[in-house]
């Protein structure tokens, strides 16, 4: 069965093996059987070094988005997704950590990875990575955010049949542990006019932005750990720049190069990507920090909603300029809302859980989130979202999700 | 964007003020002239870090047919290996019902082709092309834009110079400004 959940199922979950006296609801004179997992020696202590997930959950991973347009280049430009659907609490498991690469996972042996810091400063450095683990160290939970998240601006191209893998999962949390960019800029000796520092990653894309210095002094870390352990390759290993609140790409991995200046470098991804085009034929750059936003995610599109009755309706919801206030959620398509309890801790730029008792009567419900964030920003509708962007927008589509509860218990995206 | 620009002339003070400390910690090693040399491979839009050399349009084209065409099509535009690789055309469209973005009609600066081209391409082998390689390439795909002549040659100055339709396309946001 499926986990702490039994209200909702991944669609085609079988219910094979599970003994007819354990199945919820049907009152039964038998004795419950003796599990026989309780008649023989498990599993050898010492057999999993690395423990995996259960064999039963193996099909909780990371996957390209459903569509054509969504396959990855050539096996290594593109982008997998996290499986909100599967996941509980705020912190997102490593090995699910979604990724969006442009040249694939690069193999970097530490020893021989540097950084290096030049430019404006008063004294060019070159870091190992011994070196940057002797600084004062600093751990923080933040969310992660892909700009090209929930992508929803055009009609044309969204799916009924996507979950919330496939329309939110370029969003990750976890614990990021590193030391205080400013710590190892001091070092270096940031000089005055320097306004701007590129960014580069140590991958075949070499890929680079340009960062504000008022960012980089701010709360910009330098990363080598996350969750725990040290950054999986796809998350940068050995090292990563992460900009909390800001677009994932900002955040770049393998990072082996700071170089300050007093204008913005105009890479590539600051340019002809990761910028949006306006009704008027402009262009919206620079748009670094992700708006509040929130997603159910249980029920949410591919579940189904089994018998009637009692459910928790649980989400996340997060925002890149600080903390979540407020989450209400809607049961009749956004007719009328109600507050859902948001589960502690609440932190600055990072996920929060929130819940939401509800009583299924069967038939159809139209599901919605609406957050505020700690600056009174609240997450618009997609038709008032669409009516300041246009629908050539690409990017930082935060608008209020729907999902669609049919009669018959499937759910499915609304949009 | 008032408070932004506070918020970073802050910084900025803070910075100078680090700057004539000496190190805190004493960690990292100083980087010579010749290490920067090795990795400093990034331009800017006013050309500064783009290498010596020329190249030519004439030189792009056999390039461009045998680095670049199998996934950017022939010319730039048909037979891209999905819609987002078209390099060229589009021009004038930014404001249509159907924009095509493109190097001709959407890139702000020239430099940013060569630093990208230079960093990232040909896909299968980066950072493998000559100084004078890049400039031929380059200069062929802002030819198949229609932004320089068959017979052109390209250079630092000529590159750095030369303006790109939708250079005034961008705006930034109070955060990049």
């Amino acid at each position: 069965m499926k986990r702490s959940n039994p209200g909702f199922s991944r669609r085609g979950l079988a219910l094979g093996g599970l003994a007819a006296p354990l199945l919820a609801g049907r009152a039964s004179a038998q004795a419950l059987p003796v599990p026989p997992a309780m008649l023989e020696q498990g599993a050898p202590v010492e057999a999993a070094p690395y423990g995996k997930p259960a064999p039963t959950e193996a099909g909780v991973v990371r996957r390209s988005r459903l569509g054509a347009e969504n396959q990855p280049i050539l096996g290594t430009a593109g982008s997998t997704l996290t499986p909100h659907g599967d996941l509980d609490g705020i912190i997102t498991p490593n090995g699910l950590h979604f990724l969006r690469h442009h040249a694939g996972t690069p193999s970097i042996a530490p020893e021989q990875h540097r950084l290096l810091v030049h430019g404006l400063v008063e004294r060019p450095l070159v870091f190992t990575m011994d070196q940057l683990r002797r600084f004062p160290t600093v751990s923080r939970l933040h969310f992660l955010e892909c700009s090209g998240n929930t992508p929803f601006f055009q009609q044309a191209r969204i799916r009924p049949d996507w979950t919330v893998q496939d329309t939110h999962g370029l969003l990750s949390c976890a614990e990021w542990t590193g030391v205080r960019l400013a710590d190892v800029l001091a070092e270096a000796g940031v000089k005055p006019g320097a306004a701007w520092m590129l960014a580069e990653g140590a991958d075949a894309a070499g890929l680079t932005r340009s960062i504000p210095v008022a960012k980089a002094l701010d709360d910009a870390m330098l990363c080598w750990a996350q969750n725990g352990e040290a950054l999986r390759p796809e998350q940068g290993y050995p090292l990563r720049l992460f900009l909390p609140g800001y677009e994932g790409n900002t955040s770049v991995k393998w990072l082996r190069r700071l170089k300050l200046d007093t204008q913005p470098f105009m890479t590539r991804e600051e340019t002809s990507k990761y910028t949006s085009l306006m009704p008027d034929g402009s262009a919206k750059q620079f748009n670094f920090t992700m708006a509040v936003k929130s997603v159910i995610t249980r029920p949410s599109g591919g579940q189904t909603m089994g018998a009637p009755g009692f459910r928790e309706i649980s989400g996340i919801a997060w925002s890149g300029r600080g903390t979540v206030r407020r989450v209400e959620v809607s049961t009749d398509g956004g007719a009328t809302w109600q507050d859902a309890q948001l589960q502690a801790p609440v932190l600055d730029k990072c996920l929060t859980r929130f819940r939401l008792p509800w009583q299924w009567q069967g038939g159809p419900a139209l599901l919605a989130s609406r957050a505020t964030d700690s600056t009174g920003e609240v997450q618009p509708t997609r038709a008032a979202l669409l009516a300041e962007t246009g629908p050539f927008h690409v990017y930082h589509y935060n608008g209020i999700q729907l999902w669609q509860v049919q009669a018959d218990g499937n759910v499915r995206n609304a949009y | 964007m008032r408070i932004s620009g506070l918020v970073a002339a802050a910084a900025l003070l803070l910075a100078a003020g680090h700057a004539g400390a000496q190190p805190r910690y004493g960690l990292g090693t100083p980087a010579t002239a010749e290490q920067v040399r090795g990795w400093d491979i990034d331009v800017r839009p006013d050309g500064a870090g783009l290498p010596p050399g020329r190249g030519s349009v004439a030189a792009g084209a056999g390039l461009y047919a045998q680095h670049c065409a199998a996934c950017h099509g022939p010319a730039g535009a048909e037979g891209a290996l999905v819609p987002a690789l078209r390099l060229a055309g589009g021009q004038g469209s930014l404001r249509s019902a159907r924009p095509l973005l493109t190097v001709g009609s959407y890139w702000p600066y020239a430099t940013t082709l060569f630093d990208y081209v230079r960093r990232a391409m040909p896909f299968n082998a980066p950072q493998s092309l000559t100084a004078e390689e890049l400039y031929s390439v380059t200069g062929y795909v802002l030819h198949l834009n229609g932004l320089l002549p068959a017979d052109a040659v390209v250079d630092a100055a000529s590159l750095a110079a030369l303006r790109m339709p939708n250079r005034d396309g961008f705006r930034p946001t109070a955060e990049g400004r």
